[in-house]
């Protein structure tokens, strides 16, 4: 009996719940450490970007205005999801040949506890960012975050899984829908997340997975008026530029981590300082009389 | 409705007018002879005043100077100096070399500087209110009761926190910027300076203040304030100049951070100027803001609200309330109280203590304000100038306008859209809550918005969704230290003002 043929996996786009593959039918080659073909990723264009931007907005509404209970309940689902996951996942972030299993199997373990992080956050950063505010006078005055909306979250290359997930986590724990960058170097984690993403409770629309080339589809990101702000890993200085001076003239709120952010550090990347560039501070005055 | 308490019968009832449709309204202005009250307190003003850099006035380098004028006489206050790249690049070096100590000092000895500065400010609040008056051309009863008494509690408020940061960033380390890039418009000078400096200075930061072409007076009456109370040389700066003196300090590389407040057109400018370079940017700009009137609201508090929200300042107030929304079944009650209301705002002097509305900050806004009358009346718009002071004369020179609103506006028309800065309300109506909501937040900006209504729960659910930084709920332009201040969208990021505008001064 001839040994039997394995069934491999197309990695398309995430949109709106589904996965659709990129509508200018290009795609990018992923080759193992020896050169060799390990598949075709969807090499994704400005409408795709747009087709994903629309669905972000039209599910943000619903998933900012869900509870804070729920929202942190759907994220540690996330987190089970990717547990159950580990092995895929981990093979995928080795699947360039530059991590070896056992670090792979860490950044596998570290995004889980990442997220895991934030479930728990979705119903306690808005007591640690909002406040009551003693003003001069008989008004009663209190400030609360609330999510900014569309937010693009450009992936970095390193550490693909864990620069994603430190991404997007305090993005989702806030409200907002985002559209996801995967990274370049390696965008096959991002595809095998999407499908933990799908399957987690999310609604559809509130996590949109692109891979494809940073350059081209950057200056979409920062120009697009329908994303209210970007959260970004890993920009040589000629892109972060590119990125800030289209994100200047819509007035988006840009948030860039450096090339020494240690995405180790818990306790900068798993603080309520992670989650307060996502939100809006809404302050509301009502006067106190009888 | 409620009466008046306390007066003669006889001019009472002769004064009573009938309310289309409404209440009687009392017409005060048929009854009794105007008396002026003006503030009469001489205040001295320099001929002319240098920049205020590494704790000396120097004149600009160029020996350039711009006049600051009187808007209300059009008169010339003062020559101050017309700031360049130069002046700036002094100031910047100056801010530079103080940062480190500023920093380093303990943050309880950096506070007690904030502490002195407020109580200065409490001190000399009616040298301050008058010379704000002159310049401005804001009515005194504003300057005295809100400018000044908001800017030393500023200090005030923020002296604390100069000791007490590690509590507002929770599980963080904060840590000064560095050198603050600052620059202010004209509507608030001593305010938007006090708003700008307190927060910064608290959080161990040097500054470069630039305040506005027309409005420096007070900011360099506050360097005095500065140097009376022994703040280290150039931990202030302050470059006085126009647009030019504002883009050398935005394009300078010693600076670490710009704080902006005015235009969302040069706001775009100035974030598009930063990027890339690494330089941190907060930014409050223009508004566009809804007031929405519903129907089962205290119509009599509405209407003032309508009054504060728009006429407050001259209308030259980023957070105005300009797109007023009423819900259909009322708009003729409403509009008919408003032009009553109105009728009794007084225009004119702006050191008369009775004065409701002063003048135009200067020429070039009135033209800006007037070109937007002319526009609205190209577009079908009819005028309602309900004719305050009793309908009296406006004074011979000085830049002014009436307090005036446009019914039957369209969300297309250009005063709904864009920001007049000026005295003129668009009037606009509605049917549900949630065609209010949907219209209040469709433009770019999104700084303020208004909400009247005497049901709570409803007020909470529309207070929820517009997208707008500062809600006022029954109430309207309420300002206070503790309470942050910003825009989402077009209006600008970060805040300022209450423990959210630290943020702005600190890295974590």
């Amino acid at each position: 009996m001839s040994e039997r043929l394995p069934v491999t996996k197309t990695y398309k786009l995430y949109i709106n719940g589904a996965f659709p593959r990129t509508e200018s039918g290009r795609s990018i080659k992923v080759v193992d450490g020896s050169g060799a073909v390990v598949t075709h990723t969807c090499h994704a264009s400005r409408k795709d970007l747009r087709n994903a931007v629309e669905a972000a907005r039209g599910a943000q509404p619903k998933w900012g205005g869900a509870n804070a209970y729920l929202r942190g309940q759907i994220l540690y689902r996330l987190a089970e999801m990717i547990e159950g996951k580990r092995d895929e996942l981990a093979s995928a972030i080795g699947v360039t040949g530059a991590v070896n299993a056992d670090d792979a199997a860490r950044e596998v373990e570290a995004s889980a506890d990442r997220l895991l992080a934030f479930a728990g956050w979705a119903d306690k950063f808005s007591q640690v960012l909002g406040c009551h505010n003693p003003v001069t006078g008989p008004y009663y005055n209190f400030s609360v975050p609330e999510p900014t909306g569309v937010v693009g979250v450009i992936a970095p290359d390193e550490t693909p899984l864990l620069g994603l997930v430190t991404l997007l986590a305090p993005v989702l724990c806030a409200g907002n829908a985002a559209v996801v960058l995967a990274s370049e170097a390696n965008p096959v984690p991002a595809c095998v997340l999407a499908e933990a993403l799908a399957t987690s409770d999310l609604p559809a629309g509130v996590v949109n997975v692109l891979t494809g080339r940073r350059a081209e589809l950057i200056e979409h990101f920062a120009s697009h008026r329908e994303i209210g702000a970007i959260s970004a890993a890993g920009l040589d200085a000629e892109t972060r530029r590119a990125l800030e001076l289209g994100a200047g003239e819509n007035l988006k709120r840009v948030r860039v981590l450096g090339e020494d952010a240690d995405l180790a550090v818990d306790a900068v990347h798993e603080s309520a300082w992670a989650i307060e560039p996502f939100v809006e501070i809404k302050t509301i005055w009502h006067p106190v009389s009888a | 409705m409620t009466v008046v308490q306390g007066q003669n019968e006889r001019v009472m009832s002769r004064t009573i007018v009938a309310g289309p449709g409404g209440p009687p309204a009392l017409e005060f202005s048929r009854a009794w002879d105007y008396a002026p009250a003006p503030e009469s307190v001489p205040v001295e003003i320099a001929a002319s005043y240098g920049h205020y850099i590494g704790g000396a006035f120097v004149p600009s380098s160029s020996g350039r100077t711009l006049a600051s004028i009187n808007p209300a006489d059009e008169t010339a206050l003062s020559e101050v100096a017309r700031g360049d790249a130069a002046d700036v690049d002094a100031a910047v070096r100056a801010a530079r070399q103080a940062q480190p100590a500023w920093a380093a000092l303990p943050a309880k000895e950096r506070g007690k500087y904030l502490f002195r500065i407020a109580r200065r400010l409490q001190e000399r609040a009616r040298e301050f209110a008058i010379l704000e008056t002159k310049d401005n051309g804001k009515p005194i009863r504003e300057s005295r009761d809100v400018d000044i008494p908001l800017a030393a509690a500023h200090f005030f408020y923020h002296a604390g926190w100069a000791d007490k940061l590690a509590h507002a960033f929770p599980g963080a380390t904060p840590k000064p910027v560095g050198v603050c890039g600052q620059i202010i418009p004209w509507n608030f000078p001593l305010l938007m300076a006090a708003w700008k400096l307190a927060p910064a200075l608290a959080c161990g930061n040097t500054c470069v203040l630039k305040p506005a072409e027309t409005t420096p007076l007070t900011a360099l009456r506050l360097a005095e304030v500065m140097e009376e109370v022994g703040l280290p040389a150039g931990v202030v700066n302050i470059v006085t100049g126009d647009g030019e003196a504002g883009a050398a300090l935005v394009s300078h590389p010693g600076i670490d951070k710009i704080a902006f407040t005015g235009s969302t057109e040069v706001g775009k400018r100035i974030a598009t100027e930063v990027a890339g370079t690494g330089k941190r940017l907060t930014l409050e700009l223009g508004g566009k803001s809804p007031n929405i009137i519903f129907e089962d609201a205290s119509l009599d508090q509405a209407v003032e609200g309508i009054v504060a929200g728009i006429y407050f300042n001259q209308g030259h107030v980023c957070c105005a309330g300009s797109r007023l929304f009423v819900q259909e079944s009322v708009v003729e009650e409403v509009t008919e109280r408003l032009k009553i209301r109105m009728r009794s705002l007084r225009v004119g002097d702006p050191l008369d203590k009775n004065t409701d509305i002063g003048a135009i900050n200067s020429r070039a806004q009135l033209d800006t304000i007037e070109r937007y009358l002319d526009l609205a009346k190209q577009e079908g718009l009819e005028l309602c100038e309900p004719g305050a002071s009793g309908g009296a004369a406006l004074p011979d020179s000085g830049y002014w306008q009436r307090p005036c609103f446009f019914t039957g506006v369209q969300a297309s028309h250009v005063v709904a859209r864009e920001e007049v800065f000026g005295p003129v309300l668009s009037v606009m109506t509605f049917r549900t809550p949630e065609e209010a909501i949907q219209r209040a937040n469709n433009t770019p900006y999104g700084l303020a918005a208004g909400v009247w209504t005497d049901k709570g729960s409803k007020i909470f659910e529309i207070a929820g969704r517009l997208k707008a930084g500062i809600v006022w709920l029954n109430t309207y332009n309420r300002f206070d230290p503790a309470s942050p201040f910003g825009g989402y969208k077009e209006s600008g990021f970060g805040r300022e003002g209450g423990l959210h505008g630290l943020r702005s001064y600190v890295r974590l």
